[in-house]
C-alpha cells in the first residue's frame, strides 16, 4: 500500500491486480465460514434479480434474433441452411447468454453493490464493522458475491432459452427454415457441454462482478465523488476484464472438449 | 481491569506523503489519556493504525502482548476485543436503527437472550442521554446524537480499552461536560484505559490523567497532566491556551519571520489558563479512581527530572494526606 515512489511504471496497477486477487481469495475462503449470512444473501439475491431479469429479458431476444439472422443470410450463401439451428444455439448459448447476462448482472447489479458498500466505506461503517471483531467481508461481501454468481446462473439459463426460442422464431418464420432441420442440425452438433460450459462462464463472470464491485466499493477515493468515480470504475474493469476471461475460457473449452463429429 | 497500550516507534505514510514519523508512548493501563493536535496531524490516522486498521511502515503497538502493527488477521481480531471506539462520525450502520446498532456487538459476540440485550442496550442509550431515540435511524438524527449512540455502542461490551475520535466536536457545552464527566465514571466504575482524541481544551485541561500532542508530523510531548499543563513547549502552551500567538498557524506552520515578531508579543501575554487546573472527579457514590492514585506516584517517583516550575506546581497542587504519604513538609 504504501512504499516509496515505485521503481518503474505499472508497479502501482500491479498492487491493485494483487490486492483485488487477495479480496478474491479471501471471499472464497470466508464463504465456507459459519454462520452464513442467509438473510443478506437472499435480500440482495432479491435485489440483484430485479434490477437485471427485464432488462435481460429484453436484450436476450433481439441477440438470439440478429445472431440467428446473421447466421441465417451467412448459411444460405455457402448452401448449408441446415445448420443454421446448430450453429445459432451454439452460438447463443456459449458466447452471447453468458456475456449478456453478465454485463447486466455487472451494470445494473454490481453498480449497485459498490455504490452501496462505498458509501459504507467513506462512512467508516465498514472500519466499525471490522472494530466490532465482525468481518466486512465474510458479513457483507460474501452474500452479494454469492448473490450476483446465482443470479448470473439463472439469468445464464433464462437467456438461452429465450435467445433460441427467438432464434428459432426468426430462423423457421422469418427466413423459411425448416423446424425439422432446425432442430435435427441441433441434435447433431450441440452437446450437454456446451450448456455446461455456458453456466460455468455465468457464475465464473457472476463472481468477478461482485468482486470487482465489492473491491472498488471498499476502496474509493476520498469524498463522495470517489464513490462515484469507484463505481464507472468497477463497471469498466468487470467489462474488460469480462472479455479477456470470456476469450480464455473459450479458448480453453475448445481445446479440451472435443467438437461432436457429424 | 485495564490494559497498557505501549506505541514504539510507530511511522505512518500514504504513498509519498508522511502523516507522522517515530510516535512512541505508553496509554499507562487504568489511566485516562488525551491525545491533541490541530486538525489533519493524523489523530484519527492514529487511532486506526493502534487497532490495526491501518498497517504503519516501522513501529509496534502491543496491546495484551499482542503487537497490532504486525500481527495476522486472526489475532487482530481477538485483540479488537479488548477495544470499544467512537469514530469521528459515529460510524453507525446505515440500515439499523440506533436501538440495532447499539445491540449489534452484544448480538455478534454474546450469546444472552434478548430480553438482557434490550436491558443492556437501553441502560447505555439512557447513559448517552439518547433514551426514546431508539427507532430512529442513523440518517434521522444530528451529528451529535450519531456520536452519542457510536459511544453507546462502543461501551455495550464493558471493554477494556476506550478510544474516542472527538467526542465533544458538535456537541453542546453541556452535553460536553456530560460527556467528560461519564468517562471519568467509566474509568472509576472499571478501570478502563481510555485514549480521547479532542480538540477541546476545556476537557484536555480537566479530564485526562496524561496528556499527548501531535504536530508537523511528530509527537511533540506525551506525560503526565502536570508536566504537560505546565510546560513551557511552544506548541502545547498554545494549543492548551487556545492562543493565537504560537508556532501553530491557520495553515499548520507558520514562516519563520512571522514566529520571530509573535515571540517578541507572546512575552507580554500573561498566560491566564497556565498551571494545573483541578481534575474532575468521578460522580458522587462511585470509588475514586484507582489511575489518579498510580499516576501520582508515577510523577512523584519522577519529579526530580522535571523542570522546576513543574515540580513547584506538583507540589503546591498536593493535599495533606499526599504531602505525608510522598513524605514532604507543609508548604511554606
Ligand atoms: N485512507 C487514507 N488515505 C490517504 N490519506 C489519508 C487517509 N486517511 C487520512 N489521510 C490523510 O492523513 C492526514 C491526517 O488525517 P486525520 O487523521 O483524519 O487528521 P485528524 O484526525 O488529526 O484531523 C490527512 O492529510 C488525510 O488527508
Ligand atoms: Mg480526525
Amino acid at each position: 500500500m504504501t512504499a516509496p515512489a515505485s521503481p518503474f511504471p505499472g508497479v502501482a496497477a500491479l498492487r491493485q491486480t494483487g490486492r483485488l486477487f487477495s479480496l478474491a481469495l479471501s471471499v472464497v475462503r470466508n464463504s465456507v465460514r459459519r454462520p452464513f449470512q442467509a438473510r443478506e444473501f437472499i435480500e440482495q439475491f432479491w435485489f440483484i434479480a430485479s434490477v437485471t431479469i427485464l432488462p435481460t429479458a429484453l436484450v436476450s431476444v433481439p441477440f438470439g434474433a440478429v445472431i440467428a439472422l446473421h447466421l441465417g443470410s451467412l448459411t444460405r450463401q455457402i448452401g448449408a441452411e441446415s445448420f443454421t439451428g446448430a450453429a445459432s444455439v451454439l452460438a447463443i448459448i456459449q458466447q452471447a447468454s453468458p456475456l449478456v447476462t453478465a454485463l447486466l448482472v455487472a451494470g445494473a447489479g454490481g453498480s449497485a453493490i459498490c455504490a452501496d458498500i462505498g458509501a459504507r466505506t467513506i462512512r467508516e461503517e465498514i472500519d466499525a464493522m471490522e472494530v466490532l471483531g465482525v468481518s466486512a467481508v465474510q458479513r457483507l461481501i460474501v452474500p452479494r458475491v454469492l448473490a450476483s454468481m446465482m443470479v448470473a446462473l439463472l439469468l445464464n439459463g433464462m437467456v438461452s432459452v429465450v435467445g433460441v426460442l427467438g432464434g428459432y422464431f426468426f430462423n423457421v418464420i422469418m427466413q423459411g427454415g425448416t423446424p425439422g432441420a432446425y432442430l435435427a442440425s441441433f441434435s447433431a452438433l450441440a452437446q450437454l457441454p456446451d450448456l455446461w460450459i455456458s453456466e460455468l462462464k455465468a457464475i465464473i463472470f457472476g463472481f468477478m462482478a461482485g468482486v470487482v464491485a465489492a473491491y472498488r466499493g471498499l476502496n474509493p477515493a476520498a469524498g463522495p465523488k470517489g464513490v462515484g468515480d469507484a463505481v464507472n470504475q468497477a463497471v469498466v474493469i468487470t467489462f474488460l476484464l469480462l472479455f479477456f476471461v470470456n476469450f480464455a475460457l473459450t479458448t480453453l473449452y475448445l481445446q479440451l472438449v472435443p467438437p461432436k463429429g457429424m | 481491569m485495564g490494559v497498557e497500550v505501549a506505541v514504539e516507534g510507530l511511522t505512518k505514510s500514504f504513498g509519498a506523503q508522511n502523516i507522522w514519523r517515530d510516535v512512541s508512548l505508553v496509554l499507562p493501563r487504568g489511566e485516562v489519556s488525551a491525545l491533541l493536535g490541530p486538525s489533519g496531524t493524523g489523530k484519527s490516522v492514529f487511532l486506526k493504525t493502534i487497532i490495526g486498521l491501518l498497517r504503519p511502515e516501522r513501529g509496534s503497538c502491543v496491546v495484551g502482548g499482542v503487537d497490532t502493527a504486525s500481527c495476522s488477521e486472526h489475532q487482530l481480531y481477538e485483540v479488537r476485543k479488548l477495544f470499544g471506539v467512537l469514530f469521528q462520525d459515529g460510524a453507525l450502520f446505515g440500515s439499523m436503527n440506533l436501538f440495532d446498532n447499539v445491540a449489534f456487538p452484544l448480538r455478534e459476540h454474546t450469546r444472552k437472550p434478548e430480553s438482557e440485550v434490550r436491558r443492556i442496550v437501553l441502560e447505555k442509550m439512557e447513559l448517552v442521554g439518547l433514551t426514546g431515540a431508539e427507532s430512529k435511524l442513523p440518517g434521522e438524527i444530528s451529528g451529535g446524537m450519531r456520536k452519542r449512540a457510536g459511544l453507546a455502542r462502543a461501551l455495550v461490551l464493558d471493554p477494556e480499552i476506550i478510544l474516542c475520535d472527538e467526542p465533544d466536536s458538535g456537541l453542546d457545552p453541556v452535553r460536553t461536560a456530560y460527556l467528560s464527566q461519564l468517562l471519568i465514571d467509566l474509568n472509576a466504575q472499571l478501570d478502563t484505559t481510555i485514549l480521547i482524541v479532542t480538540h477541546n481544551i476545556n476537557l484536555a485541561r480537566t479530564v485526562p490523567d496524561n496528556i499527548g500532542m501531535l504536530f508537523r508530523r511528530e509527537l511533540v510531548m506525551f506525560g503526565p497532566r502536570e508536566l504537560m499543563l505546565t510546560s513551557e513547549e511552544p506548541v502545547l502552551a498554545q494549543f492548551l491556551n487556545g492562543r493565537r500567538l504560537g508556532p501553530i498557524g491557520m495553515t499548520e506552520e507558520k514562516d519563520q519571520a512571522a514566529l520571530a515578531a509573535e515571540q517578541a508579543q507572546l512575552r507580554a501575554v500573561t498566560d491566564t489558563l497556565y498551571g494545573i487546573a483541578p481534575q474532575l472527579d468521578p460522580s458522587p457514590g462511585l470509588p475514586p479512581r484507582l489511575a489518579v492514585r498510580r499516576r501520582k506516584d508515577r510523577v512523584m517517583s519522577a519529579l526530580h527530572q522535571f523542570p522546576i516550575p513543574t515540580q513547584r506546581s506538583v507540589i503546591a497542587s498536593l493535599d495533606a494526606a499526599d504531602r505525608t504519604r510522598y513524605g514532604i513538609g507543609a508548604p511554606a
